[in-house]
This record gives C-alpha cells, structure tokens and sequence, in this order.
C-alpha cells in the first residue's frame, strides 16, 4: 500500500509539525470567526461589566473595601466571563458536526485540545485587559501592577486549562448549558484560590517573599491541570 | 437462566458489619471516657472521624476504578466507580454534619472555613457534579468515559484544594501523629477512635460490594429486557 | 412475480462470499462487533469494498447504518472485529486511514462564521494540503460555489452547505469517501445538484460508500446496494445485475424477515 499512499495529496511531515501546523490552524480558526462575528467577546465583555457592576451595589465598593476585595471581585468576574467563552468556544464545535470535522482530520487530538486552549486562552486575555483598566478607572485605582498582571496570566492559563477540557465534555451533554459552571468551579478551586491570594498579595503591596509561595503553587497547579487535562483529553474525544 | 442468588460471604460480612456497628456504638457511649472540656458532645468525634475516613476511601476507590475503567475500557470499573462515589458521597456528608455539631461547642460555631470541612465540601460538590453530568449523557459508554475521567480530575484536584486552604491558619485539632496540637487522647478513646475506624472500613466494604452487586443486577436485567425486546 | 425472482436469485451474492475478497479490497471488514453499553448495535458485520465501487448502504432506521459509517470514519471505535480501509487497521493506524478518507455527514461539519474559502483553508491546513489556493479554486468550481467564495457560509442555503461540505471531504483528495444520508434536509432541485456532484466524485475512481433511506436516488447513483438490518449486511447485488424497478422489491425482500 506504499505507492498508493504516496499518490495521495497529503504529504508526510514530522509529527511535531504537524501537531503546530494543526494548532495553529484551529486557532488561526477561532480568531478568524471571532473577528467576523464579535459573539463571543462582546458577551464575555458585558457580562463581566455586568458582574462588576452588581458587585459595586452588593459590596459598596468604597475606597477602603475595595483595596482588600479586589482581587475577589476581578477573579470571580473572570471566572464568571470565562465559563460563557468556553460554553460558546465549544457549542460552536458541537452543533455544526465541527468536532466530528476536526477529529476526521490526521492530527493528533492533543492538536485539537491545544489548539482550541490557546484560543480560549487569547479570548479571556483580552477581555481581562479590556476589564483592568475600566475597573480601574471606575473605581479609581491603579491595577496597572506587573506582579497582578502575571498572576492574571498565569491564573487564566490553569483555569483555560481545565475549562477547555470540561467545556468539550459539557456540549456532548444533553444539560450543557448549565453544566460547565457546576463541572468547573469546584474542580479549579486551587488555581482560584492562589490566583486570589496572590492577586490581593501584590495589590496590597505585600513583599515579594510573602507573595511567592502562592505564585509559585499557581505555576505547579498550571503544569499539573495541563498534563492532566492532555492525557485525558483523548478520552474526551474518541469514542 | 441462571438465578442470581445473594453470595453467602455478603451475607456474612452483613452479619459482622452488624454485630461491629453495635460493638463500636457501645464503645463510644460506655467504654470511652467523658471528656473533660466538651462532654457528651465530644463522642460524635469518634463517628466524625470514621465517616469522613469511609468518604476518604470510597473518594480514592472512585478514583482508581476510573483509571481502571479507562485502561480496559470494562463495565464493572464503571459500576465499581459509581458504587464509590455514592456511598463516599453519605458518608462525607455525614462527616459534615457532624463535623458541624462538634464545632458547635468545641469552637462555638456551627460552621468554620477550616481545611479539611471546606475540603469535605469541596469533594461533595465535585461528587454532585459527577451526578449531574451522569444524568446528562444518554450513551453509556461516553456516560461512563465522562464519570471516569471526571473522578480522575477530582482525584488530582481535591488534594490541591487542601493544600491551597492549608496556606491560610487552621484551627482544625491534627489528631493522629505528633504536633503541638494534638489531642490529649486517653488509651480508652484512642482504642474507641481505631476500633471505629476499622468498623467504618467493614462497613464500607459491606455497602460497596451491596452496591456493585446491585449494579451488576440490574446490568442482568438490561441484558435480558434487550434479549426480549428482539 | 418477476421482481421477486431477481430478488431469489441475487440473495446468493451474500457479502461472506469469498470469492469478494480475492483482490486487495478498498474496505474489509471482518467480524465488526459494536456494542453501546449493554445494546448490540453491529453483530459480527462483514463487508468489503473493491477499489471503484460506489456502494449505496440501504437498511430501515435505527439498523446501525451510522454507527457503521462513523466506524468506518475512524470517529467510533469497534468493539470486536477488524477494520482495514485501504491496508491500514482501524483503530491502530487511524491517522494514516484519515488521510485518506473523506467524509460528508447529514451535518455540514462547517463553521458559519467563515467564508467558503476560509473553511476550505482552514481543512486544508488541517490536511496539510500542497498548493493550497489552488486547490481551493479547484474545488469550489467542482462543487459550483466559485462565484460564492467570500461569502460567508451562513448566508448559504442548505443545498449549497452541502456541495461546500464535499468540497471539504474531497479537498484532500481522498481514495474512499464516505456518505451519511447526503440527501437529508434537501429540496428537489438541491438534490439533483448533489446528485451531480456525487457522480462527478465517483467518477474519479473513487470508493464510494453511501448510507441512504432513498432508494430512487440511490439507484441513480450506486454500482452495488447493500441491505445492512439487524446489525449485518442482509443482502447485497450488484447494479449491472438488476433493474432499477426492481430494487424496491429487492429491498422489500431482504428486509422483510426483520
């Protein structure tokens, strides 16, 4: 069967090209189809100004509560705005039979779940840097912080982690909408927890030394919840 | 067809999870000593401690049935996993409840954000989860991948979860194993406490072999509905 | 009578006959066991394909015909029985059976939000196909979308999804494509457009497997027609050796036992 796979169209590559030239492909994809259609951003958007907005009402965020809320407040948003990204980042995979596309296609599945991680990556990124200045100006402070802005970094990538993986196992439920939020949350608690402590740690300008355990935590918790989240990913998948 | 009949040793360790229950129950009520400081309150401690060991097992159980079900891709992990995850799920709550009546007088609260209750939450929560994505996949087999792999998640996460509460003080008592905190325990209630222990784990055992049993019967009768209806 | 005579007499060209399997085929099945939890969807199935052939899969709903063709797509994985589709083993050498596969399903498999050049290019890249741009022109005028290509493909109608769809399976020009109830959700007009761009596909020396509940359509199309109930290809004939009249009979027969 050599000469009739060589007369094929697809030519042969290294495995670790094809799996970049697949991810990049899918998030080539995604950012194409956002560009055009907005859908995704601008709900995670409003709906994280939304959030904001009620947590202003429900906590009176004055000036001295703020400085110790802050961080509660900004992560609750982002987990809130993110599990909206994901559920959508997913459905449109689902409902047009695309998942079925992507997995007829010669590419390792670790492509399709790094792919559309990075994406989703790159969504709630850019909503969170639309969200830090406008909370900033609202509320008057300055979250312009180097320290804070890793710790989004960082965070977002643990929680993109894990959402990407469960979001896909969310659609192929019959309960999908309202799924992922129950899935997720109790499941990325730890990248939440040192996400917020580190967050508050800079924020109150808190030495580097006492901030370093829960950053570090954060980049362990990163490296577990994405090997764990790449080796099960597969049976996610495949059926 | 063969007739199912109940297995003679299941009926035996029923027999002795009985006989152990009453056993444990009268130690914690005559042969342990009253405590000074909380009295009578204080024995709930000893069934505190034995559930949320029982949830414990019942959580590791889940997990290592999920890696099983997805190395072999074989029902009876699937059962097996199930089985766990419900029997852990009563039995953590029981731990929570009362975990609750002995912080009532011990800290004066009903409820505190320490490590191992919040811990104990957490797994609750994700075992929730689990049902509900159970409840909402309609294919077995993609029913039984999604549990798999979801107790898998919990197994790795939950344990995260605990050490990340840890960084904040607890004022949880570390019962067994040195430290500064730890319990003035008279022998008569350490024996209670380890005799509890091992009641709880019989106890366990009992109930899951009940509820796999339970699982693979009504497998049977699938089996033999899809045979009829052909 | 006569209908059910053919019928008699084609009921000995049962998929087991050896003598199917003398050349290499394109599609050899063995055995195929497909279970959903404790249901037996396939049961022991047996089929081959010969390089060229476009075989119309025909059986009641609910026989397994999907389950069957997404076994084939490498997207399900076969419980018991071996899968070999153009001499590599299905679920083992699955990558090497996509390259070479393509797939059109009752679902466009597309995304909305892309123009029908965007989505071929996005496949495309997924397939690593060379010279891409001018595949995609190739194809688009194969499946009559050229003058649509910045459009975007929720602006398409049904029909026209589905031509954009095999220009998809086609694109990395595949050996064996694979057809789920490509007719479904199509009017008159789109089908017979599909119908030709089908044939344009087979005529290339393609091997061809279609599921399908229409049987005029499928007579137009197929070189052989399989009966596929009950978990097993009841019943197979070969285009050449019966009359387009009388496959309704031929249908009616095979699956009337079950």
């Amino acid at each position: 069967m050599k000469t009739a796979s060589s007369l094929s169209r697809v030519q042969a590559e290294t495995p670790r090209f094809t799996l970049l030239r697949a991810t990049a492909a899918i998030v080539w994809k995604d950012l194409a189809a956002e560009l055009r259609s907005r859908e995704l951003l601008s709900s995670m958007l409003v709906f994280a100004l939304l959030v904001i907005l009620i947590f202003n009402f429900a906590l009176e965020l004055d000036a001295r509560t703020r400085s110790t809320v802050t961080a509660g407040v900004l992560w609750v948003t982002f987990a809130f705005a993110g599990t909206l990204g994901l559920n959508r980042s997913m459905a449109v995979e689902k409902d047009r039979g695309c998942l079925d596309g992507l997995l007829l296609a010669p590419v390792d599945r670790s492509a399709i779940y790094f792919g559309k991680a990075i994406g989703n990556l790159m969504f709630m990124l850019l909503v969170e840097i639309i969200v830090l200045p406008l909370y900033s100006v609202l509320y008057n402070t300055n979250l312009f912080n180097p320290g804070l802005l890793l710790v989004i970094f960082l965070g977002s990538v643990g929680y993109i982690a894990v959402g990407t993986l469960l979001a896909t196992m969310a659609v192929q439920t019959r309960t999908r909408d309202v799924l992922l939020p129950i899935l997720l949350f109790p499941l990325v608690l730890p990248v939440l927890i040192s996400a917020v402590r580190a967050s508050t740690g800079f924020l109150g300008g808190a030495p580097l030394e006492e901030i370093l355990p829960a950053l570090n935590l954060l980049i362990v918790y990163d490296i577990i919840f994405i090997a764990a989240a790449f080796m099960v990913f597969d049976y996610i998948v495949e059926e | 067809m063969e007739i199912q009949v109940k297995p003679r040793a299941l009926t035996i360790l029923d027999g002795v999870s009985a006989v152990l229950f009453f056993a444990a129950l009268a130690m914690v009520f005559f042969y342990a000593p009253m405590e000074a400081v909380m009295g009578q309150v204080q024995r709930v401690f000893y069934f505190h401690i034995s559930t949320a060991w029982v949830g414990m097992l019942g959580f590791m159980s889940a997990g290592v049935a999920g890696i099983a079900y997805l190395r072999t891709n074989n029902r009876k992990w699937d059962i097996v996993g199930t089985a766990a995850v419900e029997i852990s799920l009563v039995f953590f709550f029981i731990a929570i409840v009362s975990g609750s009546i002995w912080a009532r007088p011990a800290w004066n609260t009903w409820w505190t954000w320490d490590v191992r209750l919040t811990t104990a939450t957490v797994v609750e929560l994700v075992y929730f989860a689990y049902m509900f994505l159970r409840q909402g996949i309609d294919d077995p087999d993609r029913r039984a991948r999604f549990g798999a792999v979801y107790t898998i998640l919990g197994f790795i996460s939950v344990p995260l979860t605990f050490i990340s509460i840890r960084i904040f003080q607890s004022i949880h008592p570390v019962v067994i194993g040195p430290g500064e905190e730890r319990m003035g325990m008279t022998p008569e209630m350490r024996n209670t406490m380890f005799f509890s222990l091992f009641t709880f784990s019989v106890l366990f055992v009992d109930l899951l072999w009940h509820r796999i049993r339970l699982g693979w019967l009504s497998d049977k009768i699938e089996q033999l509905r899809l045979k009829f209806a052909q | 009578m006569s209908a059910l005579e053919v019928t008699l007499k084609h009921e000995v060209h049962v998929v087991n006959d050896p003598e199917a399997t003398k050349i290499n085929p394109m599609i050899d099945v063995r055995k195929l066991v497909k279970r959903f939890g404790l249901k037996t969807v396939l049961r022991g199935l047996d089929f081959q394909v010969q390089p060229g052939e476009f075989v119309a899969l025909l059986g009641p709903n609910g026989a397994g015909k999907t389950t069957f063709l997404r076994i084939l797509a490498s997207l399900s994985r076969p419980n018991l029985g071996q899968v070999t589709i153009a001499g590599h083993a299905l679920p083992g050498q699955a990558a090497a059976v996509r390259r070479r596969l393509g797939v059109v399903s009752h679902l466009p498999l597309l995304y909305n939000d892309l123009t029908a050049e965007e989505n071929l290019r996005f496949f495309g890249r997924m397939y690593a196909v060379p010279d891409l741009d001018r595949r995609i022109t190739e194809v688009l005028e194969l499946v009559g979308l050229a003058a649509r290509r910045r459009d975007l493909v929720r602006t398409f109608s049904r029909g026209m999804q589905q031509r954009l769809a095999i220009g998809r399976a086609v694109l990395h020009d595949p050996d064996v494509m694979l057809f789920d109830e490509p007719h479904t959700g199509l009017d008159q007009d789109a089908c017979q457009m599909l119908d030709g761009v089908l044939r344009e596909v087979a005529a290339r020396g393609r091997t061809v497997v279609m599921t399908s509940h229409d049987l005029a359509r499928s007579a137009d199309l197929a070189s052989r027609f399989d009966v596929l109930s009950r978990g097993v290809i009841i019943a197979s004939v070969q285009r050449k050796e019966i009359e387009p009249n009388d496959l309704l009979a031929f249908y009616r027969q095979a699956t009337a036992g079950a």
